[in-house]
């Protein structure tokens, strides 16, 4: 039996401009962002539906889940521009972080920084968008619907 | 099973760059409270220490506390929601009480924020959100509860210069409180100076002069129950009513963006437990981490209608001579917001109050007060009802 160094599924730190977490159940999310797809995750078992997506139910407990697309327009509940930013995020300066409202769920993201800020009002609708920053690192992004 | 009451109080100065190490700073506040009691080390059963992890490089500060403090051998507990860790820990100490398990508990909260730099600070403090789905996007708190100040603006024509009044009341307060870390005037004029750093934008629609100051600081609160409260202590100050809830972290999680559930849902629970209700109230103690947050502390705890808090602020009702003075100790905008100690130094501005010792910033007799402290962003929150 040859020893084989296990492989780290650490997909995950590509998620945002600074990660915190890299590994986690959920971890095809990344792969779908990849492909320009912002996907949440349903119960397969009693249907509850999760965004941000995750690997484990909490009301039926069990953790069989399939993935849906956050497509369509939601409305901006609420959102602020940043002027000073927590450390690894001032180059990102400046930006805005917002909240869209889906019905079903809700989406918590940034504002696209092409979105002029006179143009942006609570009650609007937008688009959820996934987004490649400089870095190379992916996020998603919400712009006018 | 008897009541249980408060009987000693203390707090060290709310300060910038706190010239110690944390261990000298907590028993600033530790030693306050023992001496406001009157008691021994030897009267305490058990100590519990509240702070928020990560602002310094000590791992379980309980143990540490407890040699310096003077308290061993007896059993310690740490505990931590945040920013309202220390009331939290008043629950804690209440309940180990009302079990019978300990007589008298000392519960000290402390904060040394400036080991790290303001940079630094907010994205500790972005890391009480949700660090997998939230903290990348760049989330810091003043963003987030600016988030709710936009969302009740849009909902109920609240405007920033309802907020700015709320500053301009806790300066009024901060100036009288030698314990307050911004002793300075704030005037309403300054919002709209742009000479003034109170106007500088931080996160819109929140500018500088609507968040709180960070401090170094501890608290202590020395809980009993009624055989022994009665024996040592000629006031007693008597824990009527405790809540606590909590919520989803992540934003996207919650239903409510006016105001904040678990300051609502902890106000609910603490007044059916001391049988009072709003009204009854004579002095509060709410957690303005942002002048947005003490605006939906009015309406969550019903001091105001949902979306009518900014008349009470205009109408000047909570201030000293109002009909419900809140903060009146320049609360976390300019006493300042040392967040494990914060929980602490609201039940010893209520006891003071209660007992008719707060000085220049005594409401006139009152018998119930209240003290609403907040963790995270809405996400932890703790009330206390407290009564003579």
């Amino acid at each position: 039996m040859g020893k084989e160094k296990k492989k780290v599924d650490d997909r995950f730190k590509k998620f945002g401009t600074v990660t915190f977490t890299s590994i986690t159940k959920i971890n095809d999310f990344i792969d779908k962002l990849e492909q320009g797809k912002i996907m949440g995750t349903k119960c397969k078992e009693c249907g509850l539906v999760f965004f941000p997506p995750r690997a484990d139910c909490y009301q039926c407990f069990k953790s069989d889940m399939e993935w849906f697309e956050v497509t369509g327009k939601g409305k901006l509940i609420s959102f602020s521009k940043l002027e000073f930013a927590p450390v690894g995020f001032g180059d990102d300066l400046p930006y805005a972080i917002a909240l869209l409202d889906y019905g079903d769920y809700k989406v918590f993201g940034r504002i696209a920084g092409d979105v002029p800020e006179d143009e942006v009002e609570v009650g609007m609708e937008m688009v959820t968008v996934s987004n490649t920053l400089p870095s190379g690192q992916l996020n998603y992004v919400f712009q006018k619907a | 099973m008897g009541k249980v009451g408060i009987i000693g109080v203390g707090q060290s100065a709310f300060v910038r760059g706190y010239p110690g190490s944390i261990r000298e700073l907590a028993f600033e506040g530790f030693k306050e409270g023992m001496q406001d009691a009157q008691i021994t080390t030897k009267d305490i059963d058990a100590s519990v220490i509240c702070s928020a992890p990560e602002y310094d490089k000590q791992r379980s500060p309980a143990g540490v506390f407890a040699e310096y403090f003077g308290l061993t051998p007896q059993p310690t507990f740490y505990v931590e929601t945040l920013c309202s860790s220390s009331s939290m820990g008043v629950r804690l100490a209440y309940s180990l009480i009302k079990a019978g398990l300990h007589d008298v508990i000392a519960v000290v909260g402390f904060q040394k924020m400036s080991e790290i730099s303001s940079a630094e600070s907010q994205e500790r403090m972005g890391r009480g959100a949700d660090i997998q789905w939230e903290s990348p996007f760049g989330t810091m708190m003043p963003a987030y509860y600016a988030m709710y100040a936009r969302a009740h603006m849009a909902k109920y024509g609240t405007t920033s210069d309802d907020l700015a009044l709320i500053r301009v009341k806790a300066a009024t307060y901060g100036q009288i409180n030698e314990k307050a870390v911004y002793r300075k005037a704030v005037t309403f004029e300054m919002f709209s100076d742009p000479e003034s750093p109170m106007s500088n934008p931080v996160a819109s629609p929140l500018r500088v002069g609507d968040c709180c100051a960070n401090a170094d600081g501890s608290s202590c609160v020395i809980v009993a129950n009624e055989e022994k409260a009665k024996a040592l202590c000629k006031k007693p100050v008597w824990i009527l009513g405790l809540g606590a809830a909590s919520t989803a972290v992540n934003m996207a999680g919650r239903d409510m963006f006016t105001g904040l559930t678990v300051g609502e849902q902890a106000g609910e629970q603490a007044y059916k437990m001391a049988g009072v209700t709003a009204k009854d109230i004579d002095v509060a103690e709410v957690h303005d981490c942002f002048t947005i947050a003490e605006m939906m502390a009015y309406e969550n705890l019903g001091f105001a209608k949902p979306g009518e808090g900014k008349e009470l602020i205009k109408g000047k009702e909570t201030y000293k001579e109002g009909s419900i003075p809140v903060n009146v100790d320049g609360g976390l905008l300019s006493k300042g917001h040392p967040i494990g100690a914060t929980g602490g130094s609201q039940v010893r501005t209520i006891v003071l109050q209660l007992r008719g010792e707060a000085g220049e910033m005594q409401v006139k007799d009152p018998e119930i007060g209240l003290v609403h402290n907040i963790g995270g962003v809405g996400l932890y929150g703790n009330v206390t009802i407290l009564g003579r």
